[in-house]
């Protein structure tokens, strides 16, 4: 095999394997042809399966640990971090909606309660005004009532006065009459009592 | 180092850069342990660069290395549940290290780490033997209840026993098998398929015409090799889930 033979010119040389071409060399042509890799097929040669393995066990093993240790601690913090903060945010949105209910739920107590107010001074003020024209209709039908009783009163008097006079003037018309017409001198007295009796 | 340009295997060509030799064993830094180093280095640098901020808003790169994060949590969650989680870092370890490795690949000139069958095998034998280590360290010899299921009628108990403990061992090398054929498979499709485009050039106008073919053929197979790097890793990784869950809940 291959491998045995670099192996075995290994032993001879100065500890360097000898390139793959110069086995390929050694054989001629026919290897040659398939190439510079010595005539296997790469992934089927033992020859490189230590120091693979090797390589493969440190370089991984380096990856795993600085993984571990710092890549993944950071990744996960980070989102960690994310997530906090979300919670957090979102808890402070609720406060705040909860802090806008309250304002909204003092808005409209404040509201109603103004409404009211509002309501009980025009009712005040409404009655007030009421009462007010109740007085002045009182005042100024006590008022009327006076000057119609004064009215009445004059007129009654003044009926009377000119009843009077027209008992008088009755009577000076019949002394006239009864002292002109007829020649008869009656008494005043005589005269009044005609008068009366005439007026029934 | 001269070599037939559309020759497919040559990507996968092992090269010394330090030979390294301790007694009879060949510890060379090769190319292979390079890109092993870049595929470690890059990752690194990518997810602790793009979380340098710390963002309460994530930024373009830091999204990408929140999902993948999660991702990886959820794959492991949903398959071995809370108890699972204590795995976490080894499973992001391996998802990030084969997906990266697999990317890499697909770089002209790059070598694929996952290429190689014993990388991908010893990758799956350390899922293994973490889920056999820890299956005994939890349980003890009660472990060995994964492979009994539970409500099978007893005459045909020992039937089935065998056919588990054949499919546990089968495991790593399904798992290592799967990654390994399929990056290299179709690293050397598109490398075949590229070669044509090289080879018809070379023929003249009728060929430079008739290369637009495998020209096409090379994009679209680009594509399909993106998916399948990725694609690949999240199978590696969701497989390791699947097992890990053997290993804290030995029964199902």
């Amino acid at each position: 095999m291959f491998v045995t033979q670099a192996f075995a010119q290994d032993g001879e040389t100065t500890g360097h394997l000898p390139p793959a071409s110069d086995v390929a060399a050694a054989h001629g042509e026919t290897i040659h042809v398939e190439g510079d890799h010595g005539g296997g097929f790469p992934p089927f040669e033992p020859e490189f399966f230590p120091s693979q393995i090797l390589w493969l066990a440190i370089t991984f093993g380096v990856f795993y640990w600085l993984l571990k240790t710092v890549i993944m601690p950071r990744i996960g913090g980070i989102l960690e971090n994310r997530r906090d903060r979300i919670a957090l945010d979102l808890e402070a949105a609720e406060r705040m909606r909860s802090d806008a209910d309250e304002a909204q739920a003092a808005y409209e107590q404040e509201l109603t309660a103004a409404r009211n107010r509002a309501h009980t001074i025009a009712t005040d003020a409404k009655d007030s005004a009421k009462a007010d024209a109740d007085k002045e209709r009182k005042r100024l039908d006590a008022e009327l009532n006076d000057k119609l009783d004064a009215a009445q009163a004059r007129i009654a008097q003044v009926k009377t006065s000119a009843l009077a006079e027209v008992d008088q003037i009755a009577r000076d018309v019949t002394d006239t009459i009864l002292r002109q017409v007829a020649s008869i001198e009656a008494s005043q007295d005589e005269i009044a009592s005609a008068v009366s009796q005439a007026d029934r | 180092m001269e070599h037939d340009p559309t020759d497919p295997i040559h990507q996968f060509q092992i090269n010394r850069i330090v030979p390294i030799q301790i007694g009879d064993w060949d510890f060379s830094f090769t190319n292979s342990a390079l890109f092993m180093v870049l595929t470690v280095a890059v990752a690194t640098a990518f997810l602790y660069y793009t979380t340098r901020g710390r963002g309460l808003v994530p930024s373009r790169g830091q999204s990408i290395t929140e999902l993948s994060y999660e991702f990886t949590a959820n794959m492991l969650r949903d398959a071995a549940g809370t108890a699972g989680m204590k795995f976490f870092p080894f499973v992001f370890s391996i998802f990030m290290f084969v997906l990266v490795a697999n990317l890499f690949g697909m770089v002209p000139y790059f070598f694929t780490v996952t290429s190689h069958l014993i990388v991908t095998f010893a990758l799956a034998l350390l899922v293994i033997g973490v889920v056999v280590g820890y299956g005994f360290y939890k349980h003890g010899l009660k472990w060995l209840m994964v492979f009994v299921p539970s409500g099978v009628p007893g005459y045909i108990l020992p039937l089935v026993v065998a056919i588990e403990i054949v499919s546990f061992l089968s495991r790593p090398v399904s798992l290592s098998v799967r990654l390994f054929a399929n990056m290299l498979a179709g690293h050397i499709t598109l490398k075949v398929f590229a070669g044509f485009v090289v080879s018809m050039s070379a023929l003249g106008t009728l060929g430079v015409i008739g290369s637009i073919l495998p020209l096409l053929m090379t994009i679209a197979l680009t594509a399909l090799e993106f998916l399948v790097a990725a694609l690949q890793a999240y199978v590696f990784a969701v497989l390791t889930c699947m097992y890990l869950n053997d290993a804290v809940h030995p029964h199902h």
